[in-house]
């Protein structure tokens, strides 16, 4: 299939990211959209190794590494600085795992979005810390295993609505995306360049290594968290309008976790449960942007 | 021109006139003045800078390390807490060996909360690549500040500014504001030399494995080492177009000086006047001020301190199961001399205490009948404590 997306890339062939990546992905399309008037703050997370080692790059943009929790905060300086020297042309954007936008870097960003600052947030989720071995994040799903959730003592909170907490601020542009619909994708990073103020763009990006799947199935694995409304694609704009982008057939959860062997401990009435949980979620979203339910 | 100015005040005033371009910091007592202060120059427009209220300390010098990775002179201002909110960041400003400037307000840290004076806050963050001058006068910390700049801009590392909570950030004090002329005159405009530039894109702070981490490290280390050399050429081109100067420290009557008092700042002025008296009555005692702590200037410690027989340092803070940390620093400058005085640690004034007169005249009178130089730090003026029970 022909994807309708530019094709210049700005990241080198080669990086140390594990096979199947999705993280790499999302970056890839990313960077194709942004072009490369673009300077990136990338807060500590498993892209603080693909992006490369001394004195080698993966990006063909300038990149500021920075502590693990100053995604938000990075940018806004970055940002000041270019305000003052009259660049107005160069877009500065954050790229943070899940672990860094939900948990320790929430205040940062919650206080840049809440200035307005004129930046894109991308947080690509993996649902859980990667770089540091698999530990549990607030954006890790009810039910999943992680090596801070191992045996009996599964995760049974549910993930954090990031989205949600990001257009409780009145956000001028907020978004889901996946790395298996790039032209979705793509379209709504071009959106966001196009916007003034504070942006946020939420990328599903699946982790063989952390979720215990084949590499060869990582896209397919992020198609199904879409068709199963598990990761729904929306935008939400000035904290108000929503759009639903992609209206799924309803595939079963199940067929979704099976895959997975983080989720291989859970039972049928375990699975039965989450699937309330998922449909219960839709609804609400369904109610948000006014789409009427069906049956 | 001549105004009578709060320390806070004198710190804003020296911003201004370095001509910052991007300020982020987050009120907490006693810096509040500072950053008010600079909060109406950027409204009413004598200060053309881009302030950043943010929602904390540590997103405060982070925004810092953002901007000045962008090329552009920058500035925050903290206390206590707030620093060591700061922690993390700090070395991340001097690993990332950029130029920031930090007005520090030395206050107490908590618990119990005490918004008093106390050089804790700071010097427990001496490892941390920043260069610490301290201040005793409000003129001495408007002319630090724009000393700070140049420092940090030559050597391309961070500085902190550290005056005392109240004694020197609220006190009215006479202090000669230098016209814009005199400080282009010293301070040229700044010209970074590495900065985040889409024509030039390179990667900044990344992954260093053992191979390159130490070499990097010991690049700070001769910065640092350089700033002991060019302290000087600083203060020649400070003295030409401001007539001023201070030094790394401040000897006073030390050459013939049977006891040395060592203080750093506003303990050294009440330290002025016991010197002066006690010369009268024919002692023979000299003051030592130390206002360069980082990089540590174990050079003129040694030869000015190093002829006496009895040295008594005063340290306003304490490294628990340590002691006074100045004096470690003192008692380490001296340690491989063959002959050496005896080094006397005492600390007095945390949390704000009075350091008067009678306190000092212990201390010298304690270091004077002394004949074995404890090892331990001596606590000045403890109260009798009833612990509940
Ligand atoms: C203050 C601080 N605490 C902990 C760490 C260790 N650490 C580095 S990356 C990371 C997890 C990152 O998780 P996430 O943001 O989800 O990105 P991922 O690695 O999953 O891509 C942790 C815990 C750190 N660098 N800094
Ligand atoms: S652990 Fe997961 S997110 Fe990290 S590089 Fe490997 S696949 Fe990518
Ligand atoms: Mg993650």
């Amino acid at each position: 299939m022909q994807l309708n997306v530019p094709d210049r890339d700005y990241m080198h062939s080669g990086h140390v990211g594990c096979p199947g990546c999705g993280a790499a992905v999302a970056m890839k399309f990313v960077l194709r959209a942004l072009g490369n008037k673009t300077i990136m703050v990338l807060p500590a997370c498993c892209w603080s190794i693909i992006a490369g080692p001394y004195p080698q790059s993966t990006l063909q943009i300038p990149l500021i590494h920075s502590a693990f929790e100053t995604g938000g905060a990075m940018a806004s300086g970055v940002r000041a600085a270019l305000d003052v020297k009259g660049d107005k042309e160069t877009c500065v954007v954050t790229w943070a795992g899940d672990g860094g936008t939900f948990d320790i870097g929430f205040q940062a960003l919650s206080g840049a979005v809440e200035r307005n600052e004129d930046f894109i947030y991308f947080c690509y989720d993996n649902e859980a810390y990667m770089n540091t071995g698999i530990q549990r994040s607030s954006s890790t799903p009810y039910g999943a295993w992680t090596t801070t959730t191992p045996g009996r003592d599964w995760k049974r909170m549910r993930k954090k609505n990031i989205v949600e907490a990001l257009v409780a601020h009145r956000i001028p542009y907020a978004a889901t995306a996946s790395i298996a619909y790039p032209e979705d994708l793509l379209r709504k990073v071009s959106k966001a360049r196009s916007i003034k103020g504070s942006r946020f763009l939420h990328i599903f990006a699946s982790c063989p290594t952390g979720w215990r799947i084949p590499s060869e199935i990582s896209v397919k694995i992020a198609r199904m968290a879409v068709q199963t409304n598990i990761f729904p694609l929306y935008e939400v704009e000035n904290g108000r309008k929503y759009t639903i982008n992609f209206m799924p057939k309803g595939y079963l959860v199940k067929e979704y976790f099976k895959l997975q062997g983080r989720f291989k401990h859970l039972s049928e009435s375990d699975l039965d449960q989450i699937q309330a949980m998922v449909e219960e979620d839709w609804e609400l979203l369904l109610r948000k942007a006014g789409v009427p339910l069906q049956g | 021109m001549k105004q009578v100015l709060e320390g806070s005040h004198a710190v804003a005033e020296a911003v201004r006139l370095a001509r910052v371009n991007v300020i982020s910091a987050y009120p907490i007592t006693p810096q509040t003045h500072i950053v008010e202060r600079l909060s109406d120059f950027c409204a009413d427009g004598r200060l053309d800078a881009r302030f950043l209220r943010v929602e904390s300390e540590h997103s405060a010098l982070a925004a810092l390390i953002g901007a000045s990775s962008t090329g552009v002179r920058t500035f925050t201002a903290t206390s206590s807490q707030g620093l060591a909110l700061m922690h993390e960041l700090l070395h991340w400003a001097s690993g990332a060996r950029l130029p920031i400037v930090m007005a520090e307000v030395n206050r107490a840290l908590a618990p119990g909360w005490n918004i008093w004076t106390d050089q804790t806050d700071s010097l427990a963050q001496r490892d941390t690549g920043w260069m610490q001058l301290y201040c005793e006068t409000g003129q001495e910390v408007l002319d630090t500040t724009l000393q700070a700049y140049w420092l940090a801009e030559t050597v391309n590392l961070p500085v902190m500014v550290i005056l005392d909570a109240f004694f020197l950030s609220h006190t009215y004090e006479p202090v000669d504001i230098p016209s814009q002329e005199q400080v282009n005159g010293f301070l040229p405009d700044y010209q970074p030399r590495f900065q985040l530039d889409t024509r030039n894109p390179c990667a900044f702070n990344q992954l260093a494995p053992p191979n390159v981490y130490m070499e990097m490290r010991h690049n700070i280390q001769q910065a640092m080492d350089q700033v002991l050399s060019r302290f000087g050429q600083m203060e020649d081109g400070f003295g030409v177009v401001f007539g001023r100067r201070y030094g790394e420290v401040e000897p006073l009557q030390c050459d013939d000086a049977q006891i040395i008092l060592v203080t750093s700042g506003t303990i050294t002025s009440t330290s002025r006047a016991l010197q002066q008296q006690l010369r009268a009555d024919g002692e023979r005692v000299g003051l030592l001020k130390i206002k360069l702590f980082r990089p540590f200037p174990a050079d003129a410690v040694r030869r000015i301190l190093g002829g006496a027989q009895k040295v008594a340092v005063i340290d306003r803070n304490c490294s628990f199961g340590a002691g006074g940390i100045f004096a470690q620093e003192v008692r380490a400058a001296l340690c491989n001399l063959s002959a050496r005085p005896l080094v006397f640690s005492y600390i007095a004034g945390l949390g704000g205490r009075d350091v008067t007169l009678d306190v000092l005249k212990l201390i010298y009178r304690h270091t004077k009948d002394c004949e074995h130089c404890p090892d331990d730090s001596i606590w000045m003026g403890l109260h009798e404590v009833h612990h509940a029970t």
